[in-house]
């Protein structure tokens, strides 16, 4: 048995019965990574020896007690961790020259959940440098390489997390969607991204891109194992202001509800001049497939999503060049010369746009469509429970293609900022093959609906599976 | 602060307007003078390129003067949330020696810079 094809529920499965150990579990995983990580490029930085000496020592836990196993909800699964976050002892770059030599003191919020939840970190997933990018070509490491076609992308800026999940390097990993590199690199990859609503997950201890769109999230190879995730990292912590006291549902109770009568809204302007044909067969057979399911489709309008990167490239730079004034060298880290060409452009914009006699022009401006576009999608929820959309209007391009035009490769992110502007989670998964690429589909909903965004998606890839 | 409608004025009085892109709206002038802000130091190319690569940006966000905004206010965040405060209760946090760790250069428990201000 290939232990790294499993899913994290299959792993558990194994590992209680015993078929396997933890040990075997994590060896199968860093075999992918010797195997795979030299053409693919996914990791930073692989902590064999951390996760082999704790992967003993997990294996020597279940044979004091079988039960850690029903108790800690990841025990013993390897997981890749996008370099954005703190790991204690860990080195973290956010694939920057800047932070090459960065060893935090201390654990995200996410990660501390995580190891307690026992998950084991099997190494720092690439991605663009300060998570600047599409296409992960920004990493000052080099680039991650799409694992069904190494002459193109696999989408950004978590980039080395979906190709750790897609190829079983580890068998979920962690990234974060600031305008959709969670979503797009999923879709890239074949595999399915959460980016949950905004403030439901902790932000400490991630490196910080946009503060007022920076979203935690995750990669799994299956909806079961997303809605598993998120149970463990979401909620209030008192390090991240921005997350509400609102409980947590179980996100597994429900899954497999069926979705008979809910509503799930087609917004025409997702459909446009310049998405690839292919993909919009795809997306419309995706919808075909939930309606079938007993979902009642409705056609619906967001006026101003074609606002949507203009808006974004404006706030998000403005935020960037913010966040990364901090990195002076001298606390920790080396100095600004280190940065590379995507930061200092969009540290540039930034200050640009927020200096004086532009800022009203520029950020004000943006911040006031930024409110339309909320606007658009309340007025949207008012009809339907939940609106689905592709992912991505292109398949995975070719390395290099758009890294000399910044603008086109900004472009690329158009259907997945809309949701990091209004703060909604949006799941990206698998939706169907085109020229054997993958073709993601992206469901959206009101703020904290991940619970139904489980249960679409999860109806969707039964039936995916069923008709297979 | 002085509300300027179209940024475009400013920029077309300037005497010096950047040679090459005819697209280009920002000065190579305004381009060092926004890295001297954002403490960057760039190349003679590096100038070139971002001259008009940014300006290629600020013009296509132009597309948003053709929405009307006037009586719409601005979205800074979108949690709602606001003064979240906690107990103002004293817990242990990191200690100088943890914190200093990643430091290029120390003194003592302090972190060591260049001068800052002078005489």
């Amino acid at each position: 048995m290939k232990l790294y094809k499993l899913t994290i529920n299959q792993a558990k499965e194994g590992l209680k019965k015993k078929e396997f150990s933890v040990k075997e579990l994590v060896s199968s995983c860093l075999e992918q990574i010797k195997k795979l990580n030299p053409k693919l490029n996914a990791f930073i930085t692989v902590c064999e020896k951390e996760a082999l000496k704790e992967a003993e020592e997990k294996d020597k836990k279940i044979r004091n007690s079988q039960s850690v196993i029903r108790n800690l909800p990841l025990f013993g699964i390897p997981i890749a961790v996008k370099d954005l976050f703190c790991t204690k002892r860990i080195r973290t770059t956010a694939a920057s020259k800047v932070l090459g030599n960065y060893i935090p003191v201390y654990d995200a919020t996410v990660i501390r959940k995580l190891k307690e939840a026992g998950a084991i970190i099997i190494g720092k997933a690439n991605c663009d440098a300060w998570a600047h990018g599409s296409s992960g070509e920004n990493s000052d490491f080099g680039p991650t390489k799409n694992p069904f076609d190494e002459s193109l992308v696999p989408g950004g800026s978590s980039s080395g997390s979906a190709v750790a999940v897609a190829t079983g390097m580890s068998l979920a990993a962690t990234g974060t969607d600031t305008g959709g590199s969670i979503r797009l690199p999923a879709a890239f990859c074949g595999v399915v991204g959460l980016k949950p609503t905004y403030g439901r997950v902790s932000r400490f201890g991630v490196i910080a891109m946009a503060s007022s769109l920076d979203s935690i999230g995750h990669f799994t190879k299956n909806v079961e194992d997303s809605a598993l995730i998120l149970n463990i990292t979401a909620g209030k912590d008192p390090y991240d202001a921005t997350t509400p006291l609102l409980d947590v549902p179980k996100y597994l109770k429900n899954l497999k509800e069926k979705i008979k009568g809910i509503k799930i809204g087609v917004p025409k302007e997702y459909f446009i001049k310049g998405i690839v044909k292919e993909i919009e067969q795809q997306t419309l057979l995706a919808i075909k497939k939930l309606e079938k399911l007993g979902a009642k489709i409705v056609n619906i309008s967001l006026p101003h999503t074609k606002y949507a990167v203009a808006v974004y490239y404006i706030i998000q730079p403005a935020e960037v060049s913010s966040n990364l004034a901090r990195y002076d060298g001298i606390r920790y880290g080396f100095g600004r010369e280190k940065f590379g060409a995507e930061a200092k452009r969009r540290i540039m914009l930034g200050t640009y746009t927020l200096s004086a006699g532009y800022y009203e022009a520029y950020y004000l401006k943006a911040m006031k469509v930024r409110t339309l576009i909320r606007k658009d999608f309340e007025e949207a929820f008012e009809k339907v429970q939940a609106i689905v959309t592709p992912v991505s209007p292109t398949l995975p391009f070719k390395l290099g293609e758009k890294t000399q035009n910044p603008l086109e490769m900004y472009l690329s992110d158009i259907f997945t900022i809309p949701a990091n502007l209004a703060g909604l989670p949006g799941l990206s998964l698998p939706g169907g093959w085109v020229n054997n690429l993958p073709v993601g589909i992206q469901i959206l909903g009101p703020q904290f609906s991940e619970e139904l965004l489980f249960r679409i998606g999860h109806a969707l890839e039964q039936q995916r599976k069923n008709e297979k | 602060m002085k509300k300027i409608q179209n940024p475009k004025h400013k920029i077309q009085n300037k005497s010096n307007p950047p040679a090459g892109g005819q697209n280009s709206k920002l000065s190579e002038t305004e381009v060092e003078h926004i890295a001297k802000l954002a403490r960057l130091k760039l190349t003679r190319g590096e100038v070139k390129i971002f001259c008009y690569q940014l300006s290629e940006v600020l013009d296509y966000m132009n597309v948003l003067n053709e929405v009307e905004t006037k009586d719409v206010g601005p979205t800074a965040q979108v949690t709602g949330l606001e003064n979240v405060f906690r107990k103002d209760e004293v817990f242990p946090s990191l200690e100088p020696q943890k914190a200093l760790s990643c430091a290029p250069a120390r003194e003592g428990n302090f972190f060591k810079t260049g001068v800052v201000l002078e005489k």
